[in-house]
């Protein structure tokens, strides 16, 4: 198989996918789950529920209230204990339903998916739903993005008119440093997988869906190339190993030569991009019925004694977590919420596991040091490496300045956040905090406007 | 020969554009009317804005404007003070508007010691970008994030950041009021109030809107929206809105009978208040 590979920028991380070789194991049911109302991008869901209400696995606690936005359903059995907040990935407290749990009584409404272990489903190839269907049993589960963004998937099967897609493209590029969650999915569950993967086809209506697989996974690869000659209409290619191909321009640039424009979704090329654990969450919202309580995520970093992937309820504190793959290290300097290059640091390990939760990254203090910011040389390394052909050094410093229209002008809105440019500056510049902070800021000023 | 035609040209050019220039500054003259230089300069020419006219100049222009209709008693530069309108209400022979001195002071005490971090962030040191980021260190998201964009907005050298406390500190003698430290704060932690007779002033130094228990987890001088302030106000000057009470500058006489019944010790007053007697103080310790 011919590798393929986007071509403007990228670099080459070390990889320390340690957890690569580690099956997924299932984390025990935590003794109060964090439901956030907001897991997702778009309105946060409205609370279906009071406290002191019982409730089981699957019950629908939190409502999508428009389009842009996502059911939530209770990841355990239990009774609700409290309407409360806590701090979310973002940093902030969020409103976030406390179920005490007991038991683990499913709703009977999706009964049969709760019988099983996650490992041992039958296999149900047969697709019966239809693409009204389809896009309604997604929204009805709550699937969204599981690569990071968390965008409601349904959303991204409404094509509007003056469009049309062309391909479905199911990223299991997993570029980031440490993560193995996805890679996992596709040795442990490739059926479900491709499975998965024809539905959305159907969904979208196109004839062909291509996954994409980075090179640095060869089992994965090797798995899934031989189980998807049942699908005739999905292609499995190999991808170069190069951060940030996951990036779903770049995965679009890789697997088809078509370059989304500036401003532009890929839909505009005619492209759809999702996850394979998105693809996964699909198979299992059409084929069972079963809402989005649970994902796979990785939990590791070199101090930790036990790292691992592993299946965990949403709402499970990550202090939960940690403890289960060995504590929190002593040399503990920094938790991160997915991966190295664009996950989150999280100021306390009462934060819940939201559906977008790729992964835990325990750093040490030496790896969590940044160096002090030194002076711009002129280089031009982060212009190189700017997989969307940007001027990081020179936008960081009018989002600094607050020349936010000029940097606009200047393409700032077609970053990716990818963090290329700081991983490569050797002047440790913090160039993606500033670009984050100004694209923020841009796209306040055109809600401001509006 | 040479040396005679270089001269007849670039004389003759010389010339030329003499005429050329000459012809233009009378044919475009623009005649600016002197009094609005005059008044620019008097001025403090460090185009705030906080008048509400796009700098000085603006301002010059519609203070000229207003001399012409005979009232500039609406106009009023909070930077320049009483001092620089008496000049120009002087200068222009009309009465000039009484603009109450203000201040800028910062609701919020989350020093160092009373709102202790419990993480520590090592981003690029803005306020800004931190607070894009997260709740900040102690994990008060209302609170004060240390990072001085105040002290780099500040034109006046009035604010400067307490390495011991983290929190900035106004000069009252060099705070014009000229509101950019307000616009600076993403936490909207500054506020402009009179500096009173005597600079007597009692305000509640914090903005937490959440409630009692959350807020004080964060911060030991919180507001914890318990009421006591707004029972013991003689003027009725203390409205306690979402869990927080604010002391309003216009009504508040500055009596401080406020300051120690507050049992988180929110409130703050900038001359000296009197305890309570012994016994209540002690009910209040026990809250």
């Amino acid at each position: 198989m011919t590798l393929k590979t986007f071509k403007i920028g990228g670099i080459h991380p070390p990889e320390n996918k340690i957890t690569e070789d580690r099956a997924v194991q299932s984390c025990p049911l935590p003794k109060q789950a964090v439901v956030l109302l907001a897991q997702h991008i778009g309105a946060p869901a409205e609370i279906q529920v009071k406290v002191g209400d019982e409730v089981k696995v699957g019950t629908l606690v939190g409502k999508a209230p428009g389009l842009i936005s996502a059911n939530i359903h209770s990841p355990v059995s239990g009774k609700v204990k409290k309407i409360d907040t806590r701090t979310d990935a973002s940093g902030y407290p969020k409103t976030a339903i406390l179920i005490d749990v007991v038991g683990d009584d499913w709703d009977p409404e999706v009964g049969e998916a709760g019988q099983y272990e996650w490992n041992k489903r039958p296999l149900k190839t047969d697709i019966q739903a239809t693409g009204d269907e389809i896009r309604a049993a997604l929204a009805a589960a709550g699937v969204v993005g599981m690569g990071g963004a968390a965008f409601p998937t349904n959303v991204k099967y409404m094509v509007p008119p003056g469009k049309t897609a062309e391909y479905l493209i199911i990223n299991g590029v997993e570029c980031e440093p440490y993560l193995t969650a996805d890679h996992r999915l596709m040795v442990e569950l490739p059926d479900e997988v491709l499975v998965g993967t024809e539905i959305l086809r159907r969904a979208l209506g196109v004839e062909k869906a291509i996954i994409g697989i980075e090179a640095n996974k060869p089992d994965a690869l090797r798995i899934m190339a031989e189980r998807v000659k049942s699908y005739p209409n999905i292609q499995v290619q190999g991808l170069v190993v190069k951060y940030p191909q996951g990036a779903e321009k770049q995965l679009v640039k890789a697997l088809t030569g078509r370059e989304v424009p500036s401003g532009m979704l890929p839909l505009d090329v005619g492209c759809v991009v999702n996850n394979v654990g998105t693809a996964q969450a699909a198979y299992l919202a059409v084929q069972y019925k079963r809402p989005f309580v649970d994902r796979i995520l990785t939990v590791t970093g070199t101090s930790v004694k036990n790292p691992g992937n592993y299946l965990v309820r949403l709402g499970t504190p990550i202090s939960q977590v940690i403890e289960l793959a060995g504590g929190l290290p002593e040399d503990a300097g920094k938790i991160i919420l997915g991966g190295p290059m664009m996950g989150k640091a999280v100021s306390t390990t009462d934060t819940p596991v939201g559906k977008g939760t790729s992964g835990i990254l325990i750093l040490n203090k030496a790896q969590a040091k940044r160096p002090a910011v030194e002076p711009c040389i002129r280089c031009s390394k982060c212009v190189t490496v700017c997989p969307m052909g940007l001027e990081p050094y020179l936008l960081s410093e009018m989002a600094k300045q607050n020349r936010f229209e000029e940097a606009e002008a200047r393409g700032l809105m077609d970053c990716v956040e990818c963090g290329s440019c700081s991983f490569t500056c050797p002047s440790h510049r913090d160039l993606v905090d500033w670009l984050r902070y100004g694209k923020a800021r841009v796209l306040a000023n055109r809600r401001k406007g509006k | 020969m040479i040396t005679v035609y270089a001269v007849l040209t670039l004389g003759g050019l010389a010339v030329l554009f003499a005429v050329l220039l000459f012809v233009v500054s009378k044919r475009f003259h623009v005649t600016e009317d002197p009094r609005k230089v005059e008044v620019e300069a008097m001025l403090p020419g460090i185009n705030c804005g906080a008048c509400g006219f796009p700098g000085c100049p603006g301002m010059a222009a519609a203070l000229v404007k207003g001399a012409d209709d005979g009232d500039i008693s609406h106009l009023v530069c909070p930077p320049g003070g009483a001092s620089t309108m008496e000049a120009i209400g002087s200068y222009f022979g009309l009465t000039v508007g009484q603009a109450t001195p203000m201040v800028a002071v910062l609701r919020c005490n989350g020093s160092c010691d009373n709102a202790p971090a419990k993480s520590t962030y090592d981003g690029p040191t803005s306020c800004a970008v931190a607070h894009s980021l997260y709740a900040g260190e102690s994990g008060c998201p209302f609170g004060c994030l240390g990072d001085g964009d105040c002290e780099v907005a500040c034109e006046f050298d009035a604010l400067h950041m307490n390495p011991v406390t983290g929190l900035p500190e106004v000069d009252e003698e060099k705070c014009t009021a000229c509101n950019k430290c307000v616009i600076a704060c993403p936490r909207n932690l500054f506020e402009l109030r009179p500096i009173g007779k005597k600079s007597r002033r009692v305000f509640v130094a914090c903005r937490s809107t959440e409630k009692g228990v959350v807020s004080k987890s964060h911060c030991q001088v919180s507001c914890i929206a318990c009421t006591k302030c707004a029972q013991v106000c003689p003027v009725d000057a203390i409205p306690i809105v979402n869990n927080l009470a604010y002391i309003d500058p216009v009504k508040c006489i500055a009596c401080g009978k406020c300051v120690p019944v507050c049992p988180t010790g929110a409130i703050l007053a900038t001359f000296p208040v009197k305890p309570l007697a012994p016994k209540v103080s002690a009910d209040a310790a026990t809250e």
